[in-house]
C-alpha cells in the first residue's frame, strides 16, 4: 500500500516516525499497570489457598493470638504479629513525625540555601542507606545500648521504632517540605505584614495551610514502616508475643514471613498460613496507598 | 489572658529548636558515615573485598557476594532502564488526562510503595517457581526491576515535563511529529534528569536485600573467576545460578551465625554498602550538573 497513493505514503510515514513509537511506548506504560495487577492476582490467589482448602479457619487466622503452627492440632493466630506491626510502626511515626517536620520548616522556611545546599543532599543520602545496613547498626549499637540503659534483652519493640524512625525520616521530611514549599507565598507575606513573627506564621498559618501534604508524607512513611522486613528482624528479638513494655521483644508480619518462607514446604498449611499473612500485607499497603492519596486529594480541592 | 512567653522570644526559641533538630539530622548521619567507615577500616582492604567467604573460620572475604551485586544491578538496569524510560515518555507525552490515565497513575504509585518483601514473594512465585528456575541472578535481577521501574517512570515522567514548552513546540512548528520530538528534542534534553533517576534506582538495587532473599537465594556456587563462559555453572557470568548479593550476605551472616567473625564481616560489608551509596549520589550530582552545564553552554 505504502508509496502508491498519497494517503498511503502519509500513513507509511505516521507509521515509521510516530505510530510505531507510540505504540511501544504506550505498551511499555501499560506493562507497568499489568505488573501491578498481576502481582495483586498472584498474592490473592496464593493468599487465598489456607482458607479455600479449609485447613485455616479464617476468623481464627486474624482473631487469635495463638501461633503454633508445629504442634498437634496446629493453631494459625497471626493477631500477635499484626498487632506487633502496627505497634511498631506507629510508635515510629510518633518519634519520627516532629524530628521530620522540623527539619522540613527548616528547609522551607528557616534557610532555604542550607536547606538545599546541605539537608537535602543528607535526605538523599539517608533515602539510599541499605535498610540491612540500618539493621545492621541497630544490631550492634542499638541493641547493647538499649539492654544497658533500660535492661531487658535489649531486642525490642523500642529498638525497632528506633530503627525505623531513622528509616522514614527522609520521606516524612521530603514531602512537608514539599508540601510547606508549595504554599502561595501571599499566607506567608500575609501574616507576616499583619505582625505575626515566623513562628507563629509557621504555626497558625503555614503548617495547617500544608497539613493535607504533611499527611499524605505521615502516611506514606507509615506504608514503609509497616512493610519493612530485615531491619525489623534483626533488632525486635522475635519472640511470638505481644509487648507489654517497650524493652519486650516481640515479633511482626514481615520478620516471620522473612524467617519462615524458607524453612516451610510449598502446600502445607504453615506455608499456607505465611501467604496468607503476606496477602493481608499487600492489602494494607494497597489500603495505605489510597489513604495518601485522599490526604492529598483533600489538599488540592480546598 | 496574659501571655506566658513574648511571642518574639517565642519564635527566637522556636527557630533555635527547629534549626537544632536539622543540624541532629545532619550530625546523624555523619555519625553513621563515620562509625562504619571507623569499624570497618580493619575491613577495607583488597584482600576482604575480593577473596572468598570461609563458612567457619575467620578471614574471609566478600568477592563473590560483591561481584554478584553489581551483575545484578546491571542485569535489572538493562531490563528495567529502557522500559521505564519509555513508560515515563509515554506518561508524559502521550497519555491523556482522564479515567484510564488516572487508574494507570495508580498502579504506578501502588507498585513504587509496595513493601520489598512483597515483590520478592510475587518473584518467588513467578520467577522461581513458575519458570522453574530456582533460585537465580536473573530471578533476583527481574524482581528488583519490578522495584526500579516506578522510580525510573516517574523520574523520567518529571524529567521531560520540566522541558519548557518552548523547545517542544520549536521542534513540532518545524514539522516533527511528536514521537521524533521526543526522542530527538525531549530525552535529550530531560537526560540529566533521567540519569540521576537511573543511577539512585541502581544505588538501591546494589543495597537490597528483603526482594533477594528468595529469588536470588542465599548461597553462591562455588565461582571460578577465569571461567568466562556465560553457560558454564562455575563461571561467574552465568545468570542462571544461585547468587548471594552483599546485602544478602549481612544478613546472612547475622542470622545464622557460624562463622566466628561475623561482626568484623558485617562492618566492613556495610561500609562498603554506605560507601557506594555515597559514591552513587555523588556521581548522580556529578553527573546531572556536567550534562546540565553542557545543554546549556556554561550557566549551571
Amino acid at each position: 500500500m505504502a508509496g502508491k497513493s498519497p494517503i498511503g505514503r502519509i500513513n507509511a510515514y505516521y507509521w515509521k516516525h510516530e505510530g510505531l513509537g507510540r505504540a511501544l511506548a504506550t505498551a511499555l506504560g501499560f506493562l507497568l499497570a499489568g505488573i501491578t495487577l498481576a502481582l495483586i492476582g498472584f498474592l490473592a490467589v496464593k493468599g487465598l489457598a489456607a482458607f479455600t482448602t479449609g485447613r485455616v479457619p479464617f476468623l481464627a487466622f486474624l482473631f487469635s493470638t495463638k501461633w503454633a503452627p508445629d504442634s498437634d492440632p496446629p493453631a494459625f493466630g497471626i493477631l500477635v504479629f499484626l498487632v506487633g506491626s502496627v505497634l511498631l510502626s506507629l510508635l515510629a511515626i510518633a518519634i519520627s513525625t516532629p524530628f521530620s517536620l522540623a527539619t522540613a520548616l527548616f528547609i522551607a522556611e528557616i534557610s532555604p540555601k542550607a536547606g538545599r545546599r546541605i539537608l537535602q543532599p543528607a535526605i538523599e543520602i539517608f533515602v539510599g542507606i541499605p535498610s540491612v545496613v540500618y539493621g545492621w547498626i541497630g544490631l550492634s549499637v542499638l541493641v547493647p545500648f538499649i539492654r544497658k540503659a533500660f535492661g531487658g534483652l535489649g531486642f525490642s519493640l523500642l529498638s525497632g521504632a528506633l530503627v525505623l524512625a531513622v528509616m522514614v525520616f527522609p520521606t516524612i521530611a521530603s514531602l512537608s517540605a514539599d508540601a510547606i514549599r508549595a504554599l502561595p507565598a501571599e499566607y506567608r507575606e500575609g501574616s507576616l505584614a499583619l505582625g505575626a513573627t515566623r513562628w507563629q506564621t509557621i504555626r497558625r498559618v503555614l503548617l495547617p495551610a500544608a497539613l493535607p501534604g504533611i499527611l499524605t508524607g505521615v502516611v506514606l512513611g507509615l506504608a514503609r514502616a509497616f512493610g519493612e522486613a530485615l531491619a525489623v528482624q534483626m533488632v525486635i528479638g522475635n519472640r511470638v508475643r505481644i509487648p507489654g513494655r517497650l524493652t519486650d521483644a516481640m515479633a511482626n508480619l514481615t520478620s516471620l514471613i522473612t524467617m519462615d518462607m524458607g524453612n516451610t514446604v510449598m502446600g502445607t498449611p504453615w506455608n499456607d498460613a505465611l501467604w496468607s499473612m503476606a496477602l493481608i500485607l499487600l492489602l494494607l499497603s494497597c489500603g495505605f496507598i489510597l489513604l495518601a492519596r485522599a490526604a492529598g486529594r483533600k489538599g488540592a480541592a480546598r | 489572658m496574659k501571655r506566658l512567653v513574648k511571642p518574639r522570644t517565642s519564635d527566637r526559641l522556636a527557630s533555635a529548636a527547629i534549626s537544632a533538630v536539622a543540624g541532629a539530622a545532619v550530625a546523624l548521619l555523619a555519625a553513621f558515615i563515620g562509625y562504619f567507615l571507623w569499624s570497618g577500616r580493619s575491613e577495607l582492604n583488597l584482600h576482604f573485598l575480593v577473596s572468598a567467604p570461609e563458612f567457619s573460620k575467620a578471614g574471609g572475604g566478600i568477592g563473590p557476594q560483591l561481584f554478584n551485586s553489581i551483575y545484578l544491578v546491571f542485569l535489572s538496569s538493562l531490563v528495567s532502564v529502557p522500559i521505564g524510560v519509555a513508560a515515563g515518555m509515554y506518561l508524559a507525552e502521550y497519555a491523556r488526562p482522564g479515567r484510564t490515565t488516572d487508574l494507570l497513575r495508580l498502579a504506578i504509585e501502588t507498585l513504587s510503595s509496595l513493601p520489598s518483601i512483597v515483590v520478592g514473594l510475587f518473584g518467588l512465585l513467578v520467577f522461581v517457581t513458575l519458570t522453574g528456575w530456582k533460585y537465580t541472578l536473573m530471578g533476583g535481577a527481574l524482581a528488583v526491576s519490578i522495584l526500579n521501574l516506578p522510580v525510573i517512570a516517574r523520574t523520567s515522567e518529571d524529567a521531560i515535563r520540566s522541558i519548557p514548552p518552548s523547545i517542544k513546540e520549536g521542534s513540532l512548528a518545524l514539522g516533527a511529529t511528536r514521537w521524533q520530538t521526543l526522542v530527538r528534542v525531549l530525552v535529550p534534553s530531560a537526560l540529566p534528569g533521567i540519569l540521576t533517576g537511573v543511577i539512585l534506582a541502581a544505588g538501591r538495587a546494589f543495597g537490597e536485600a528483603a526482594t533477594l532473599l528468595y529469588t536470588a537465594g542465599m548461597s553462591s556456587p562455588k565461582l571460578d573467576f577465569s571461567n568466562w563462559n556465560p553457560f558454564s555453572a562455575t563461571s561467574p557470568l552465568n545468570p542462571f545460578r544461585p547468587a548471594e548479593t552483599l546485602a544478602v550476605y549481612i544478613w546472612k551472616v547475622n542470622s545464622e551465625g557460624l562463622v566466628p567473625d561475623a561482626r568484623q564481616i558485617a562492618d566492613g560489608a556495610s561500609a562498603v554498602l554506605i560507601l557506594s551509596v555515597l559514591a552513587f549520589n555523588l556521581l548522580a550530582r556529578a553527573l546531572s550538573r556536567a550534562l546540565h552545564r553542557r545543554f546549556t553552554g556554561g550557566k549551571a
